[in-house]
């Protein structure tokens, strides 16, 4: 008898079990409670002790490691913290400040960091509609291979008078009209979404798509304008036009930033400027499909119901500026404190990186002593396998 | 048999650094799970969309055409298409109903905090993947009328491309996953394990006369980790199995023989002296381990 009492009390790793275990147990409840009922079921004492429990249990891990045997322990530890790592880790949940920070700053800083993609987008989106308009001025025949039978009823074929009548046709605001802007938004996101989505292709797909977008654009403008209609055009284009367009470039623009970061990922590897780039496209893409929303809503009812071209006019003009302004200067001064932490980061992390790549020289020459691997040594050099 | 087993899994494991520098493993996602998952979500969203149509023509009755409330539900089909993952692994720290029912769930691959963004890029690339070749491929007639074979043909080829990439590379990755740098990981099952020697303790102190196996220092000095954990495994299975007592037997015989162990063991206390053999090698081994050695298995010094 006395020597099963002596194995259990001999041994460390059963000691330190009996310490920590409760420990571990409550860990494992509060997990197991978070992922029933949501992180928001906790109170704000239990809430408080989590990250403390994790950083308690992880270094058991840690220790039961380099003491214990135990390999089903060290599993349960391990799958333990895995969980709670994943509470702890996970995507953070105050939802209203994420929206709020998102419009504030991240979306537009994203954008005026996506400039140069921006720029690529609109030359290429421009080039498809001076061809298209250059094109089809010298032969109207063209206006059917770029515009197609899209546009029901405006045609070469269909007279000044009916062209006129189709750009002030007045509706009154009704369910259908709704209805109307309800599929031209989500037809139009997902036009945008896959213009992104492609740029996985290396980006050809979103280039065709942009060009296509503006053929279309260039054909149509071209037909009116040999009418001598362009003032009535532009004036039932361009107040939700200004805001679609512009969301269309955006995501042509996500597109391109997604096949920038796969074909030429620079100094980084491939899959680093791909994931980098992957995040900023797709805060870009989601700032668009609710550009699309607005432009939706403008081109379903304000459009239909008002008629006045001054009117229509100064309402491009307002949408036009007001997208200007909160691109070009929202969240500026944070842009420039994210710039200074990042370079502060920047050099904190060259100051690890040396300091590894000494310690790692040290014990490449430690090891290669003939005083023998320890297991000290051993761990040391797996270390710097994991580096 | 096993031993296959076991380097099947082992292929699947990745590991992860914490915030803190404590390494810890995950074992990636099976295709199939991932597949169940999806196809579970998919169903959710398909029951959600009908419900939502029939509840709001039921309150609308015959003026559906044409009113507002078709308007919302465009819109409502359209956020529940494309936002219904990106909605739940932010609010549900990387998992949706279909994920949490299969059991696996969405990390950054790096370790750090599976950031909102990468839970939109990784969703909205669900368009390229999923929605555009489907759209082709059934709906195909609709939105290209005269859609000659060929076209069908490359829609299939695509689906088929971008539908199986996860099984192209070793990491499991979607190109949702590439563009996110996110991994789709198992959930770890957490049960704590009975600790076996403070256990076997326990029910020793209840019978005093009882006296334990004892073990030189030769004897504990053939084995090593390896064996150790082997024997834990054995140990470990539950006693009402089958085939416990045998296994027991076997391998009980197997080590004395090995270790030399001299004098006869009654029939019923074969598990007794593995536990106890369990109990001396592991304390043996942790101390020897305390002072820098760890010894592999049998065959390593």
């Amino acid at each position: 008898m006395a020597v099963y009492r002596q194995q259990g009390r001999q041994m460390r790793s059963v000691e330190f079990r009996r310490e920590r275990e409760t420990t571990w147990k409550e860990l494992e409840a509060l997990i197991a409670e978070a992922d029933k009922r949501g992180l928001r079921s906790l109170t704000a004492e239990q809430l408080a002790r989590l990250p403390h429990l994790y950083r308690a249990t992880l270094s058991s891990l840690s220790v039961a490691r380099s003491i214990s045997l135990d390999r089903a322990l060290t599993e349960y530890l391990e799958s333990l913290v895995g969980r709670a790592y994943f509470v702890v880790y996970g995507t953070r949940q105050a939802l209203r400040k994420q929206l709020a920070d998102f419009f504030a700053w991240k979306l537009p800083s994203t954008i005026r960091r996506a400039k140069w993609h921006i720029l690529v987008a609109t030359i290429v989106m421009l080039a498809g509609a001076v061809a298209a308009f250059q094109l089809t001025l010298g032969d109207m025949d063209y206006y059917y291979a770029f515009v197609g039978d899209m546009a029901q009823g405006r045609s070469p074929a269909s007279s000044t008078a009916e062209l006129r009548g189709g750009l002030y046709d007045e509706g009154s605001v009704s369910g259908s009209l709704a209805t109307f802007a309800a599929s031209l938004f989500s037809h139009n996101s997902r036009i945008g979404i896959m213009a992104f989505a492609l740029g996985f292709v290396a980006g050809l797909p979103t280039l065709l798509l942009l060009f296509y977008n503006g053929l279309v654009l260039g054909g149509f403008a071209a037909l009116y304008h040999s009418r001598g209609l362009s003032v009535d055009l532009w004036g039932w284009l361009l107040p939700h036009g200004v805001t679609e367009l512009l969301a269309v470039i955006l995501c042509g623009a996500a597109g391109f930033l997604l096949a920038h970061g796969l074909v030429f990922p620079g100094a980084s590897t491939r899959m680093d400027a791909l994931r980098e780039r992957g995040k900023h496209a797709a805060v870009i893409v989601i700032g668009a499909v609710m550009m699309l929303f607005v432009a939706g809503l403008i081109e379903g009812i304000f459009r239909q119901t008002v008629t006045s071209v001054p009117v229509r006019y100064t309402v491009a003009g307002t949408t036009a500026a007001w997208w200007i302004f909160y691109f070009g200067y929202v969240g500026r001064r944070r842009d420039t404190r994210a710039a200074v932490a990042r370079e502060e980061d920047a050099a904190d992390a060259e100051v690890i990186e040396a300091q590894l790549t000494a310690s790692a020289a040290a014990a490449k020459s430690m090891s290669m002593s003939p005083a023998g691997a320890s297991m000290s040594m051993r761990a040391m050099r797996s270390q710097r396998g994991r580096k | 048999m096993l031993v296959q087993q076991r380097a099947e899994v082992a292929k699947l494991v990745r590991e992860i650094v914490t915030p803190e520098g404590v390494p810890i493993r995950f074992q990636l996602a099976r295709a199939g799970d991932r597949a169940g998952a999806f196809l579970l979500d998919m169903v959710i969203q398909i029951v959600v969309l009908i419900a939502v149509g029939w509840a709001l023509s039921l309150a609308a009755g015959a003026h559906l055409e044409g009113s507002w409330l078709t308007a919302v539900v465009v819109v409502l089909a359209f956020l529940l298409v494309n936002f219904y993952f990106a909605f739940f692994e932010v609010r549900w720290q990387g998992t949706t109903p279909g994920k949490r029912k299969v059991g696996i769930r969405v990390i950054d691959a790096r370790g750090g905090q599976l950031e909102t963004s990468a839970v939109l890029a990784r969703n909205l690339v669900r368009e390229l993947e999923v929605w555009m070749p489907l759209r082709l491929l059934l709906a195909g007639k609709v939105v290209w009328p005269a859609a000659p074979g060929w076209a069908v043909l490359v829609a299939g080829a695509w689906t088929f491309v971008f539908m199986l990439f996860p099984l192209f590379n070793k990491d499991r990755l979607r190109i949702g996953d590439l563009i996110a740098g996110t991994r789709v990981v198992m959930q770890p099952k957490v049960m704590m394990p009975p600790d076996l020697v403070a256990e076997h303790a326990e029910v020793a102190v209840h019978r005093p006369q009882v006296r334990a196996f004892t073990f030189t220092e030769k004897q504990l000095a053939v084995y090593g980790v390896y064996e150790l954990q082997i024997l834990e495994g054995v140990l470990r299975q539950t006693p009402d199995n089958a085939g416990y007592f045998e296994a027991i037997r076997t391998v009980s015989d197997k080590i004395r023989t090995k270790i030399r162990h001299e004098g006869h063991i009654p029939e019923h206390d074969h598990d007794r002296f593995l536990r106890d053999f369990y109990a001396a090698l592991r304390a043996h081994l942790e101390q020897k381990m305390l002072f820098g050695k760890r010894r592999e298995d049998k065959f390593s010094k």
